[in-house]
């Protein structure tokens, strides 16, 4: 795959080559984060460095259908040796899945200063690089996030709703079957599926997995991802544009595509996904 | 009721409540995990013996012994398969050796007695389907 900076992004800074990770593994003022589906990966080996943040556990709400607060993320940024000034180097399994999602959440927190390791855990482990089986420990940092700010980059049902009545571009990164409503949930996870199947009224179907290279995890350049979005799917980036999937996780690896790697001005990312609206009474939906 | 070298195991992995220890004990049976030997298959592995719904690319095989036991052999492809190997592991250690009746009877349920909380439902269906493959590899032993 071609050198990043070739690839033209709006941002290309966003992104990280597993060189440049390499060449930073004892950096102090860079904590890679590994971020994964498979709890057991991290612990199987990873990069030399690296600290594992789950997204269960660390960065949802254990009670409530949320993300943690102000004081549950400074303690989770102390935790793994992060300052407000750090950068952090997101990787992980099935293409980035889940360090997108989690460069998501950390953006809810103001932490600006992140980048994704392009690829992820795939590229580094295609390339033979090392893992490590090694907890690295840090001193604990005393964090000072703002308080959670979603309304730039997080939309809630009543604005998807204000949204879908004013016609506004909506993207579906499910499965086809999930977007046709033939699927009550993604294929193989039957307990977050919903009472009615479909998709958001005016949605574009755009599975999440189409913006990356599938032999290395990495992002397709801009030209192809401009061809997938805009060109074939007549999105506009200076359009308000929202995301969604099931449970916010796959569309915010397409809100980091619209956002960072072609540049579309306002996109958020709709958590409540299908698990909320193909359950909720008397909203509008599309077969 | 499961076969007593499987029931044994269980046993043990009940008494880690702590995914922590869970997670290591997980791991040192996926690093005694062996892949199937070349006298059994090779590369590129039939598909038929490819475990559906495991999205860490597994194949299973069940080679009939002279004493009319079954010995079970696994590769797993995907290189981040982690779940995968320990499983595999876990399967060759306690049926390997018993007659094709007593692995058929095991229960898909036995993934989530042995992972827990450590696994996502995307990765447990995908082992119930290499539970679900040895059973039917044993049923076709038997038959």
């Amino acid at each position: 795959m071609s050198q990043i900076l070739d690839r033209h992004y709006a941002n290309p800074d966003v992104l990280v080559s597993t060189d440049w990770v390499a060449e930073h593994l004892t950096d102090p003022k860079t904590r890679i984060v590994e971020s994964n589906e498979d709890t057991l990966l991290y612990a199987a080996g990873h990069i030399s460095g690296a600290v594992h943040v789950d997204w269960t556990s660390d960065l949802n709400d254990q009670v409530r259908r949320d993300y943690v607060g102000r004081d549950a993320f400074n303690a989770l940024m102390s935790r793994i040796g992060v300052t407000r000034e750090t950068t952090v180097v997101l990787y992980g399994d099935r293409n980035n899945w889940w360090a997108c999602y989690a460069f998501w959440v950390f953006q809810l927190f103001g932490h600006t200063n992140a980048k994704v390791m392009d690829g992820g855990r795939l590229k580094w482990e295609k390339e033979g690089r090392p893992l490590t089986r090694e907890v690295p420990q840090y001193p604990a940092t005393s964090y000072h996030a703002p308080e959670r700010k979603d309304a730039a980059i997080r939309a809630f049902r009543e604005e998807v709703l204000a949204h879908v009545q004013r016609h506004g571009q909506l993207v579906d990164v499910r499965s086809p079957e999930e977007f046709s409503g033939t699927r009550l949930h993604m294929p193989e996870y039957p307990n977050e599926g919903a009472m009615r199947g479909g998709h958001i009224p005016g949605a574009r179907s755009i599975p999440w997995a189409r913006a990356v290279n599938t032999e290395d995890g990495t992002f397709k350049s801009a030209e192809e991802l401009r061809a997938l979005y805009m060109e074939q799917n007549g999105l506009s980036p200076r359009n308000e544009t929202i995301a969604y999937c099931r449970i916010g996780e796959r569309s915010s690896h397409t809100w980091f595509a619209l956002k960072y790697l072609l540049g579309f001005e306002n996109v958020r990312n709709y958590d409540g996904s299908w698990t909320e609206w193909g359950n909720m009474v008397g909203v509008p939906i599309e077969k | 009721m499961n076969p007593p070298s499987l029931q044994k195991l269980l046993d043990t992995f009940a008494m880690f409540p702590d995914p922590a220890d869970r997670i290591e004990l997980l791991l040192s049976y996926a690093d005694r995990f062996k892949e199937v030997p070349p006298d059994v298959a090779r590369r590129p592995f039939d598909k038929s013996h490819q475990v559906p719904q495991c999205e860490s690319d597994a194949y299973a095989w069940a080679v009939k012994q002279p004493d009319g036991t079954l010995a079970l052999h696994f590769a797993v492809e995907n290189p981040s398969g982690v779940s995968a190997k320990a499983l595999a592991a876990i399967l060759q250690k306690t049926l390997s050796g018993l007659g094709p009746e007593e692995i058929e009877s095991i229960s898909p349920e036995i993934v989530e007695q042995i992972f827990r909380q450590n696994i996502s439902m995307g990765k447990g269906l995908g082992l119930m389907g290499m539970v679900n493959a040895v059973r039917a590899l044993a049923a076709r032993a038997r038959s």
